[in-house]
């Protein structure tokens, strides 16, 4: 058994899906599904356009009912885990009447902490964003990236035990992107929370993952799971090293292969 | 510099200053019968005479009276049942033909039928506006929550919101924005029929009885100003509630 191998398989699982069905207008998207997401590790799932990516995300989370199947995560269902969402489209998904600082305290306020506690949380999570902005603007006062950042405080405020990121730097520039994946990776480096990132950068998606889930077509399966191995803390030399080029490379691969795969349902 | 900012300020009342001075040249060159249509000064000294004179201020307060209370049982009635309706499709589906067919039906043809139920007085006058201004705070409230973006619902039930929580403090301020603009239009069509009321429905007093009054006895320098009066009332009322638009749905179109 390599190194590698060793490792994956001490990695425990999380969540583990078993039997998910999901079918649209007769459609089979998933069919008996079964996955497993490695804990305390980053996995982003990517593959062809259509094959269910954020639907697969919001399955898990709880945002679109399941045919059927089981989700578990550490063997509790969902009503009795704490998770956190960052959505595509900040802009949609933050409370414009709020301002900042009461966004971000909103699912402590769901959770039913105290004032004081809320307050207390908060200004810890300020301190370790380094947030140098002020929270008691409005959203729409503030920069896409801002307004990202407090999307990520947000879910994290309740410190989530998975956190679910639906293709969160997409709507951002080039430079706000480097600075965002930046500070995931130290959030993810402090806390080590479970987190799936849905990606359609192939860049991204190795270079935030430590695991790549590889999806199909649909029926949606499961391609590959590909290790991204490159050491953390990663940076722009990573997208340069040996270990990232090989990952990316074979992940490119797989999704060509896909690609190419004649579409069985069409 | 500050000339400049002078100018823009000064910008909207161009077209006003205009106006004025295109009814003033009509009226000074005689193109139209001077009786029928007086001069600018003429329809200002009326204004005057009826505000410091006469029972001018009287008349608008009548006719505000009216307006806002047929809006507030509208807004009373409408802004809740629209809530529901919006968060039921079934339920608005099965109802939609029915609002749409009463939204279009024109509301003045109604006094007769409110007029058989509680004749002549004020509750005819105010009941027919609420129930126009009513349908208007109604759809325009449904449509808010039916198009309230799902994304931030799910955000809140990812973040552990009950269904109650969601309805009240997500779909409800969302659907805000258009709820004021069902408001704004209702508060508008309250006043053409409170007016149209007056005028037609046995009324003794508010701005729709005067300028029918002033028409019948020729006086038109009066009529004019009370035309103008309502005009002002019409365009405050739209303006205030821009206000209170701004100051409760500060996000609106952000």
């Amino acid at each position: 058994m390599s190194a590698d191998a060793m490792l994956q398989e001490e990695a425990p699982t999380h969540i583990t899906i078993r039997g998910l069905c999901k079918s649209f207008a007769g459609q089979s998207l998933y069919a008996n599904f079964d996955l497993d997401f490695p804990k305390g590790r980053i996995t982003s799932i990517f593959g062809p356009n259509g094959c269910g990516k954020s639907t697969l995300i919001n399955m898990i989370s709880g945002l679109m009912p399941i045919d059927a199947g089981e989700i578990l995560f550490d063997g509790k269902p969902l009503s009795e885990t704490v998770i956190g969402y960052v959505f595509q489209n900040y802009r949609d998904a933050l409370f414009p009447w709020k301002r900042a600082i009461d966004n971000i305290k909103y699912p402590l306020q769901m959770a039913g902490r105290s004032a004081a506690d809320c307050e207390a949380r908060t200004q810890e999570l300020i301190r370790s964003f380094d947030v140098r902005f002020d929270l008691n603007r409005y959203p729409y006062e503030l920069s896409g990236g801002q307004q990202q950042l407090i999307s990520i405080m947000r879910a994290l405020a309740s410190e989530p035990e998975v956190l679910f990121l639906d293709e969160p730097f997409s709507a951002l520039d080039y430079e706000m992107t480097l600075f965002m994946r930046d500070k995931l990776q130290s959030v993810f480096e402090s806390t080590g929370t479970t987190m799936i990132v849905v990606s359609h950068d192939l860049d991204e998606a190795v270079y935030l993952a430590d695991d790549i889930l590889m999806l199909t077509r649909r029926p949606t399966r499961i391609a590959e799971l590909v290790r991204s191995s490159a050491p953390r803390p990663r940076s722009p030399g990573t997208l340069t090293s040996q270990s990232f080029i090989n990952a990316k490379a074979h992940c490119l691969d797989i999704f060509q292969r896909e690609v190419r795969t004649k579409d069985l349902s069409a | 510099m500050k000339a400049r900012n002078f100018f823009t300020l000064i910008t909207p009342a161009y077209g006003a200053l205009g106006f004025i001075f295109l009814w003033w040249l009509v009226a000074f060159m005689q193109v139209i019968d001077p009786v029928l249509f007086p001069s600018p000064q003429a329809s200002a000294k009326a204004i005057w005479a009826g505000i410091f004179q006469g029972n001018l201020l009287a008349d608008v307060r009548v006719t505000v009276t009216r307006t806002l209370l047929s809006f507030i049982i509208a807004t009373l009635i409408c802004v809740p049942f629209g809530l529901v309706l919006g968060s039921s499709v079934k339920l608005y589906r099965s109802l939609e033909f029915v609002i749409d067919f009463f939204r279009s039906t024109p509301a003045s043809s109604l006094f007769p039928l409110f007029l058989v139920i509680l004749g002549v007085g004020e509750s005819t006058k105010i009941a027919v506006a609420a129930f126009g201004a009513g349908l208007l705070i109604l759809f325009n409230t449904a449509y808010g929550v039916m198009n309230a973006r799902k994304v931030r619902q799910a955000a809140a039930v990812v973040m552990g919101a009950s269904k109650t929580r969601v309805l009240v403090g997500v779909t409800l301020l969302e659907s805000l924005p258009q709820t004021f603009i069902g408001m704004r239009s209702g508060v508008s069509f309250a006043l053409v029929i409170v007016i149209v009321a007056e005028m037609f429905i046995g009324s003794t007093d508010g701005l729709g009885q005067r300028v029918i009054n002033a028409q019948m006895i020729f006086n038109m320098p009066e009529m004019y100003a009370t035309i103008f009066s309502a005009g002002v009332l019409g365009y405050g009322l739209n303006l205030f509630f821009i206000l209170i638009e701004r100051h409760f749905v500060h996000w609106g179109g952000k």
